[in-house]
């Protein structure tokens, strides 16, 4: 009886995941059949008419992706130095207390570092953006985008944020893995008289490059998926597409979809953002699988 | 280059714990010591903080005087990087590092040091793994890990690493107890051929090979459970295993112990 | 025997070999660029937390605050208070609680005391992780499609709370399964012995156990969930006032608050999302504590 029970929930897990891609996939089907434009490879996002439809994923799929990867080239290298810092300088009696302190981050609602990157970082970020613009701006990443820098609602505000909030995520997973360093490579290394640097770059880092790279790509899947700090932060954009540069602006999958929930009255208008939707979940679903498959596979657990 | 070693009125703590009570002994240049005695007597602990090994451990403590040729390793402003750039150390569970080949584990202290000198490079590799007496059986293979070695070639491969970068003392924790006899014998050879150039201090549980590869034997010895360990007495070797001037060592070498 | 070498040895060389200043300037470097890092995790945070505490304290301090809804407020009027949003996020945590523990401890024990090595447990571990990965968006969709799209219900605070329930039940599994893993075997052989039988010996010595763990694991995952904001913009509608019931009508929650009111132009609409804000971590905060003191008080015990 018991163990039915729980064979049962188990059952009901797997379940829940082949459920999620098959009744977005269902309720997406009618709308892209509708839809007078190709799903895949155009940018375009009318559906407010069910008549007539032309929504297309490949802006909003840009946005998504240049965000989460503008935010893990922040990302990466902060969070494995706080891994370093955390695992191998910080005083035994005080890692603990600052370990718990970057966990904090990630006890902070994204609403909050959204309401927080719109008011406050984005406007501490202007002059920042406008000098690289000005100076840079024939790098195409600085170039001018399609929303006002004046405004915030950038990329690059959007992927510094994001960057503050899976900075925990990354961390934790490649902390853990660092400290499951052998101790006995470690003494062979400050046998040889190897600096404490030296150290890390024999041992910490080879023994957890794995880690770091499935904690990266779970920060990526994260970010990927964020909603609401972006729905806050990004600013709709005037028309033209998004580019290269990281001041463009306009919407995520996630952002667009919670942005615009109020338009979900007719099956056939939801559908097109259930479509979306699935492309998210599709997305992550390999980035995570993807996390997953590195650590199984390189550590062997 | 080999150096001598006088250790003054030792005492190590692990936080709280005493874990080893006073020894004072001196490890003449180019000789092979071995500490022996029961398991949990401090041996390891007394070798570990001869390279400041032991600061790794939180909360482990030395007090006293370790002389290097005259120079304290805890005097003030000495960085224990360079000590264990000088005392180099082999372990009880042979380390090699496993994403790395064999070449560049037998080069990798070179390599931190800074020489990027590939013919240089390949030249102390090789005069080590011959010092190891391990360059016959791995020279075709030097770019392979150094993990799919036998536990006896790997723990070689280890002691190639540490004389490498030339240091004047290597102490060697237990490092055949983990191999078969035949690898233990190649490993006794060699430390009998590395006596030319390095000052050695071998702890070992086999009273045998301490007989059969060091010139002065140390007996450390624990009068009771949580008590600190204590060097019992040291001496020549031949004297020890013949006629030792305290009674517990005799009882110990005789394996009346107990 | 090797006392005339040390009569003839030459004046003293330096007694360690030194290490160059470019190893110790990098490994300088090194510590220096690591404590950064660490800094620049510390600056945001303390910069949030700062931002939210002094600009919500305001509305926190007036009595209102804890015990008035919005109902009938006009938005540049400083009165009222978020007692309609507090009851809904503390409300609809509980509920999605209720329903995530009990699946979410079957789950983990499944894993850990039936399936464990099965190629279906396996497969349940990996599905585990992938709904760990699930945008809380993603989740919204499908409870969109599903319950009120395929079903016919209407939007209400229920619906969130089915969204929120697929975030949160791979949170119980984990901390369920992480509990269980740590607990014992010979505890479970002296049952067994006893000739106990298999499910009363996980329900009366193994959960037992392992139950503060969970609880504590529980807690957090609330934590967790309460700050959703994404789920509540596709499956409920705002209300300001107050409103108990979960499966009927509209009804708030402090995330929903804070998107109402930061688009309020007003100073007392800046109040009101910046006291929501406040409220929202000092609850995180509060289940956080008690999730930290639920995990002490049960390591004293055990020692
Ligand atoms: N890392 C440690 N922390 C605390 N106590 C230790 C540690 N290592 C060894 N000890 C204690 O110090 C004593 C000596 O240990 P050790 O030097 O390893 O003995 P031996 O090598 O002679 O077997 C033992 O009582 C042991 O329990
Ligand atoms: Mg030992």
């Amino acid at each position: 009886m018991f163990r039915g029970l729980a064979l049962g929930s188990g059952g009901f897990v797997v379940a829940l995941i082949a459920a999620i891609g098959i009744f977005l996939l269902l309720q997406a089907l009618p709308s892209l059949q509708a839809n007078q434009v190709s799903f895949l490879t155009s940018g375009e996002w009318t559906t407010g008419d069910p008549n007539d439809m032309r929504f297309g994923i490949l802006y909003l799929l840009w946005v998504t992706v240049a965000t989460a990867a503008f935010a893990l080239v922040l990302a990466m290298p902060v969070a494995l130095g706080i891994a370093l810092f955390l695992t191998q300088y910080a005083p035994r009696a005080l890692a603990r207390v600052f370990a718990y302190i970057i966990d904090l981050l990630a006890a902070v609602p994204s609403i909050i570092f959204g309401l927080w990157g719109l008011q406050v970082l984005g406007p501490a970020l202007v002059p920042t953006a406008e000098w690289l613009n000005t100076n840079l701006g024939w790098f195409p990443l600085f170039s001018d985008g399609n929303v006002s820098i004046r405004g915030g609602g950038t990329i690059f505000t959007a992927g510094i944020v994001l960057a503050v909030m899976i900075l925990p995520i990354i961390t934790a997973i490649t902390r853990e893995i660092f400290e499951r360093t052998p101790k006995d490579q470690i003494e062979g290394a400050l046998a040889l008289g190897a600096t404490r640097w030296e150290v890390i770059r024999t041992t910490v880092l080879p023994f957890g490059r794995a880690g770091y790279v499935s904690g990266s790509m779970l920060g990526l899947g994260r970010a990927l998926g964020e909603t609401v700090a972006l729905y806050l932060i990004l600013s709709g954009a005037s028309g033209r597409a998004p580019e290269l540069s990281l001041f463009d602006g306009d919407a995520t999958i996630a952002s667009k979809i919670a942005n615009d929930a109020a338009e979900f009255n007719n099956e056939i208008s939801a559908g097109a953002y259930i479509a979306a939707g699935l492309v998210l979940f599709v997305l992550t679903f390999v980035v995570n699988a993807l996390a997953r498959w590195i650590t199984t596979s390189r550590t062997g657990k | 280059m080999a150096k001598r070693i006088d250790v003054k009125d030792l005492n190590i703590y692990y936080g709280k714990f005493h874990a080893v009570e006073n020894v004072t002994l001196s490890v003449p240049p180019r000789s092979v010591t071995a500490f022996i005695g029961p398991s949990g007597c401090g041996k390891s602990t007394v070798l570990r903080s001869l390279n400041r090994m032991h600061e790794v451990i939180p909360g482990a403590r030395v007090d006293g005087s370790v002389l290097l040729d005259g120079a304290d390793i805890y005097g003030a402003g000495v960085d224990p990087v360079e000590v264990r750039r000088t005392i180099g150390m082999v372990f009880q569970r042979p380390n090699p590092f496993p994403t790395m080949s064999i070449r560049d584990n037998v080069v990798a202290g070179l390599r931190l040091a800074g020489t990027k000198n590939r013919q240089q490079l390949d030249e102390v590799c090789e005069r080590s793994l011959r010092g190891a007496n391990l360059w016959e059986e791995v020279k075709d293979r030097l770019n392979k890990p150094g993990g799919g070695l036998s536990g006896g070639q790997q723990q070689r491969l280890c002691i190639a690493r540490a004389i490498a970068v030339q240091p004047d003392v290597l102490l060697m924790d237990e490092p055949c107890s983990a191999l078969d006899p035949i690898s233990t014998l190649a490993i006794e050879d060699l430390i009998t051929e590395l006596k030319q150039d390095f000052t050695i201090v071998i702890v070992t549980h086999n009273m045998q090979q301490a007989a059969r590869v060091s010139d002065q034997t140390a007996f450390f010895n624990l009068h009771g459970v949580g008590q600190p360990g204590r060097l019992v007495e040291i001496d020549e070797t031949s004297r020890i295993f013949s006629n030792p001037s305290q009674r517990a060592t005799e009882d110990y070498i005789s394996g009346r112990f107990g | 025997m090797s006392t005339e070498l040390e009569l003839e040895r030459p004046a003293q060389p330096p007694s360690f070999q030194g290490i160059s200043t470019g190893r110790k300037a990098k490994n300088l470097a090194a510590t220096v660029m690591v404590s950064l890092c660490f800094v620049v995790a510390v600056i945001p945070l303390v910069w949030v937390l700062w931002t939210v505490a002094s600009r919500g304290m305001e509305s926190l301090l007036r009595a209102d605050w804890w015990s008035h809804s919005l109902s009938g407020v006009r938005a540049n009027e400083d009165l009222g208070g978020a007692y309609h949003a507090i009851y809904g996020t503390i409300a609809q945590g509980l509920v999605t609680a209720v329903i995530a523990v009990p699946i979410g401890i079957l789950v983990g024990i499944y894993l850990v005391e039936y399936g464990a090595g099965t190629r279906f447990a396996r497969v349940t571990t990996f599905t585990v992780d992938i709904l760990t990965g699930v945008p809380s968006i993603v989740a919204a969709l499908f409870v969109y499609s599903v319950w009120i799209s395929i079903f016919g219900f209407s939007r209400s605070a229920f619906a969130n709370c089915l969204a929120l329930l697929l975030l949160m039940i791979p949170m119980v599994v984990r901390s369920t399964e992480e509990m269980l893993r740590v607990v014992p075997n010979e505890l479970r052989e002296a049952s067994y012995a006893l000739g106990i039988p298999k499910w009363k010996t996980i329900v009366k010595v193994v959960i037992p156990t392992a139950l503060s763990g969970i609880v504590t694991g529980v807690m957090l995952g609330v934590a967790r969930i309460m700050g959703e904001t994404a789920p509540a913009l596709i499956l409920m509608a705002y209300s300001a006032r107050i409103n108990m019931d979960i499966f009927e009508g509209s009804m708030a929650n402090l995330p929903l608050l804070m998107v109402k009111e930061f688009t309020n132009p007003e100073a007392a609409g800046f109040n009101r999302t910046w006291g929501a804000a406040l409220t929202l971590i000092l609850i995180i905060m509060l289940f956080n504590l008690a999730a930290t003191l639920v995990s002490r008080l049960s390591a004293v015990k055990t020692k």
